[in-house]
């Protein structure tokens, strides 16, 4: 099953040579791809501006975003016969012939130093344009309105929410110097891995960075002074508040949805348990007291439980515990070695670390029928993280020897890796 | 503000269009400034994650380990005589295990020695562990290795103000490489004596 799925095996490589803000060529590897995808040709938009070349192209960031989606197959520009950018301008027939279930065009204006865009999706079987847009942005814009351009498209086709312009939170580790030390970074890039910004580094372990729920701040384990201690980093002015340096581990931190609060873990009483401080008040209230390990605290997106990680059992499981207090119950009993569950938006779905006989993998447990689907086959499958309309789950693993980010829809019918130039990349967080 | 002016005509903008999908070919055709005037329906991005700040650079010069390291060779010749277990400063473990083997218990055993000998002498207990897992689980794991190794000297009457113990879980390997070999490498934990 899964080798007829590999057989489809298509490269997507991006390199951005133009923006100042791009550092990094980045390539997007769909190792899995989906047999239901349905056929969009996102045509090269028209450019009528001073500058002689658009320093991104629309129309290969819309195609990216929407190939990655798993749900869209993008048309290759080299398969067109025509080229328009106006809905007047298409022959429906031509694009039918060639299997085209819809086609999006459009046109770049330059407009008292910003550009205006202008868009339309084509239902190809119908013959009409069945969305159409304007948006006026800035220069340094035009990647960012490919995203929004997706965002809306996806959002027509499928009548589900899009995540194109999310972001995702991760660590980086680079050797550096003649003493070849590790350095370690905390970056921010855009959902698709561009742009990425280190807001933190640092020559001491950075980890577990995890977002708020309005994308303003990251939370994150920094052992910058040696020991662990919990940061809250405002993402827009770069401030940070340190909210928690106990005695032993201060780590695992997590959001509660509404922002007021962070779950955690601290073994300032022994054992490692789980915590909830409350932001505003600074008050902490300990929610575990086991001589296990309790840690890897998530919030449900209802605020009301916190599913976490015991080994209480003997092995790692997952449990679930109110957020006020209470008793806590085991979710899962599927394998050997269950971790680091992460709730899907809708409350629906938990994704986790699996581990059956020493593979560990990424898998989704449906909360309704308590079933475990393995979405993954690697053998270092680790940190889930769900995006934020719960279709896709990025993750990190292992590829000849360096970690590296992966992508799996959560139905696991579509796979894809995302790799960066240098270094090792792991504990990708999206934004919610 | 201007940004959040320009996100509320974005909201509105799309509640709209979601209010109307039933006319999907007014909504079809490309705005023009007419439409523009009438519904007000121009969508712009409006784009919430500016240019972030310069990175912050958490750390700067040469770390405690690398200055320890330097110390290590100030506390005397019986710390680099191969022969006394002083001169061994990791103690390994097995996989998901923070029992200290049989054969390790000696050179804990020295350490302890030596500190009770030195009273003023401090040293940082640090626990890690192999790749295998999750990493905050893995935190707690080296946390339970370190602590294993603290208490052994604690009961050979080693005061706890000159243990401090840390975890670093899997995120300082001794080696980088996967397998079995560098995972027995990586299971352990290290005494390093504190500059005094």
């Amino acid at each position: 099953m899964i080798l007829a799925f590999l057989r489809r095996v298509f490269l997507i490589t991006l390199a951005l040579l133009f923006s100042p803000l791009v550092r990094a060529e980045l390539t997007i590897e769909i190792t899995k791809g989906s047999e239901a995808a349905v056929p969009v040709a996102v045509v090269p938009f028209g450019w009528q501006s001073t500058q002689a070349k658009a320093s991104v192209s629309l129309s290969t960031v819309i195609s990216a975003d929407l190939a990655r989606s798993g749900l869209f197959k993008a048309l290759p520009e080299r398969d067109m016969l025509t080229k328009p950018t106006a809905a007047d301008k298409v022959n429906y027939r031509n694009w039918r012939a060639i299997g085209q279930e819809y086609l999006i065009m459009g046109l770049v204006n330059e407009l008292a130093g910003e550009y205006q865009v202008q868009f339309q999706l084509l239902d190809v079987y119908k013959g009409e344009s069945i969305l159409g847009y304007r948006l006026n942005i800035k220069k340094n814009e035009l990647r960012k309105a490919a995203h929004h351009i997706s965002d809306l498209v996806y959002e027509k086709l499928t009548g589900k929410k899009s995540d194109f312009s999310s972001r995702i939170a991760y660590i980086t580790t680079t050797k550096v110097g003649v003493n070849k030390r590790k350095l370690y970074k905390l970056l921010v890039a855009d959902a698709d891995g561009f742009n990425p910004r280190a807001i933190a580094s640092s020559w001491e372990p950075l980890m577990s960075p995890s977002w708020s729920f309005d994308g303003n701040k990251i939370v994150y384990v920094s052992f910058e002074s040696k020991r662990s201690a919990i940061y809250v980093q405002t993402l827009a002015d770069g401030k940070r508040v340190k909210v928690s340096s106990y005695k032993g581990i201060n780590g695992a931190p997590s959001f509660s949805p509404d922002g007021t609060k962070l779950a955690l873990t601290l073994s300032k009483e022994g054992s490692p348990d789980i915590f909830v401080l409350n932001l505003i008040n600074n008050k902490l209230s300990r929610l575990t007291k086991s001589y296990a390990i309790d840690t890897e605290p998530s919030w449900s997106p209802d605020g009301k439980s916190i599913v976490f990680t015991s080994n209480r059992g003997g092995k790692p499981q997952l449990y679930l515990i109110p957020s006020q207090g209470g008793r806590s119950s085991r979710l899962t009993f599927d394998g050997d070695y269950n971790a680091r569950g992460q709730f899907s938006s809708d409350g629906k779905n938990i994704v986790m670390v699996h581990a059956n006989r020493g593979d560990y993998r990424i898998a989704i447990m449906d909360m309704a029928t308590q079933t475990i689907n393995v979405l993954t086959a690697g053998k270092y499958d680790e940190s889930p993280s769900f995006s934020a309309n719960g279709d896709m789950v990025l993750y990190s693993s292992k590829k000849a020897n360096r970690s590296v980010l992966s992508a799996v829809s959560a139905d696991g019918r579509m796979q894809q890796s995302f790799t960066f130039d240098s270094g090792n990349v792991r504990e990708p967080a999206w934004s919610h | 503000m201007k940004i959040n002016k320009i996100m509320l005509a974005f909201i509105v903008s799309i509640m709209m269009l979601s209010g109307c999908s039933s006319t999907d070919k007014k909504e079809g055709s490309l705005l023009d400034n007419n439409v523009e005037k009438e519904g007000g329906s121009l969508v712009t991005t409006a784009l919430n994650n500016q240019a972030l700040p310069e990175e912050q650079v958490l750390t700067q010069g040469l770390t405690d380990s690398e200055l320890s390291e330097d110390g290590l060779s100030r506390l005397g010749a019986e710390f680099s005589d191969p022969a006394n277990p002083l001169s061994k400063q990791t103690i390994y473990f097995t996989h998901d295990s923070s029992q200290v083997q049989q054969q390790f218990v000696h050179i804990v055993a020295a350490h302890a020695q030596y500190l009770l000998a030195h009273p003023e002498q401090r040293v940082t207990i640090e626990g890690h562990t192999d790749e295998l897992g999750s990493r905050e689980y893995n935190i707690a794991l080296g946390e339970q290795r370190a602590k294993s190794v603290s208490r052994m000297m604690k009961v050979q009457g080693v005061s706890n103000q000159q243990l401090e113990v840390v975890s670093y879980g899997e995120e300082k390997p001794a080696s980088d490489a996967s397998g079995e070999v560098s995972w027995q490498l990586n299971r352990r934990v290290e005494i390093v004596y504190q500059v005094q």
